[in-house]
């Protein structure tokens, strides 16, 4: 038991320090072609290990793919000539509790859902020019043609 | 125009209007082992207008109803083969097991360790999430800063591995996910232990 208190307060010290990475939303796994995270103005080339934050766009071009892995075990997968906003994404790690809004402006992505929409049903939202999806553990594709 | 010319010309006009632009959405089967799934439209205030919840359904979105067709499965490889084969591989999952109360592995916990290194290596743009998790003696509150605790071993542990530091972030989820389920304040060594998620 004394183990257990003194690994609690362990813990709690630990905590009290912020991680230095909680903008951070997931990073790259896949990039090929024309392909990059659009930041604050900035055209970042995508390569694997890449990591992606809240709000940032994921752009392709004829020929290009991107793949990306999130925190919540999320999983996407943008097609050519493609643009997709990261707009909102919030995760609690320890109650799984969460928001995930995304929009695809035009092309192809497919989508894996996690720990979001597992924990709370419609909590991982896809957003296209005419509708709202929202996702109830699936995985599944949204094309949005010109 | 005769009634065969008409009817070409019609069928032109659906075929046309078919293939135009659009939203549109499409199920795919669940992964191999993962539960059948379901999108909902959503109406602007939230919603639920209609769910597609058949695999090989598609719905073309935005019009006044959202009528779900079945897809060949063939056709959907074919339109959506590389997109599919283009998602990362799922999030590969190891266990590690602590003696109660301790932030101290079972010595049978050990070799895991390697199989996840190796895991590491397989993986472009890898990241590896270490979260803690307890039985549930003890309030949540204590189990909650336990588990974390155990997720920064194990991340420290990594790190002497030779794992980079930057691929690490840690987590505790407390008694909230038992791998079995148990009553409050229940002894359960396989409930102590830690996850390591390699993304």
């Amino acid at each position: 038991m004394t183990g257990r208190v003194v690994a609690a307060l362990l813990a709690a010290i630990l905590l009290a320090a912020a991680p230095a990475s909680a903008a951070d939303i997931g990073r790259v796994k896949r990039a090929t072609g024309d392909a990059a995270v659009l930041r604050a103005g900035k055209k970042l080339p995508a390569k694997p290990g890449l990591v992606i934050q809240n709000a940032d766009v994921l752009m392709t071009g004829p020929g290009g793919r991107i793949a990306v892995t999130f925190i919540d075990n999320s999983r996407f997968s943008a097609g050519p000539d493609s643009q997709v906003s990261l707009d909102t994404f919030t995760f609690n790690s320890t109650t799984h509790d969460g928001a995930f809004v995304s929009r695809v402006e035009k092309g192809s992505l497919a989508i894996i859902s996690g720990q979001i929409a597992k924990k709370t049903p419609d909590a991982m939202k896809i957003r296209t020019p005419t509708s709202i999806l929202g996702v109830r553990g699936t995985r599944f594709v949204v094309e949005v043609a010109p | 125009m005769n009634a065969a010319g008409r009817l070409t010309a019609l069928s032109l006009l659906l075929l046309t209007a078919a293939c135009a632009g659009g939203d549109k959405v499409l199920l795919l089967p669940p992964e191999p082992g993962a539960a059948p799934g379901s999108v909902a439209v959503l109406s602007d205030d939230g919603k639920t207008a209609a769910v597609i919840d058949t695999p090989n359904t598609e719905a073309r979105l935005g019009g006044a109803s959202v009528e779900a067709r079945a897809v060949d499965p063939g056709a959907v490889q074919d339109r959506y083969g590389s997109l599919i084969d283009t998602l990362p591989a799922p999030p590969a999952v190891f266990v590690l097991y602590f003696r109660e109360g301790t932030v101290t592995l079972t010595p049978e916990s050990r070799p895991a360790l390697d199989a996840l290194l190796a895991e590491v290596g397989k993986r472009p743009g890898a990241e590896v999430q270490v979260t803690g998790h307890t039985d549930r003696v003890g309030h949540q509150a204590a189990n909650d800063a336990l588990s974390v605790a155990r997720a920064t071993e194990v991340a420290s542990m990594l790190v002497a591995e030779g794992l980079d530091p930057a691929l690490l972030v840690t987590a505790g989820r407390g008694e909230r996910e038992p791998l079995v389920p148990t009553a409050d304040g229940v002894r359960e060594p396989r409930n102590r232990r830690v996850a390591i998620t390699v993304r």
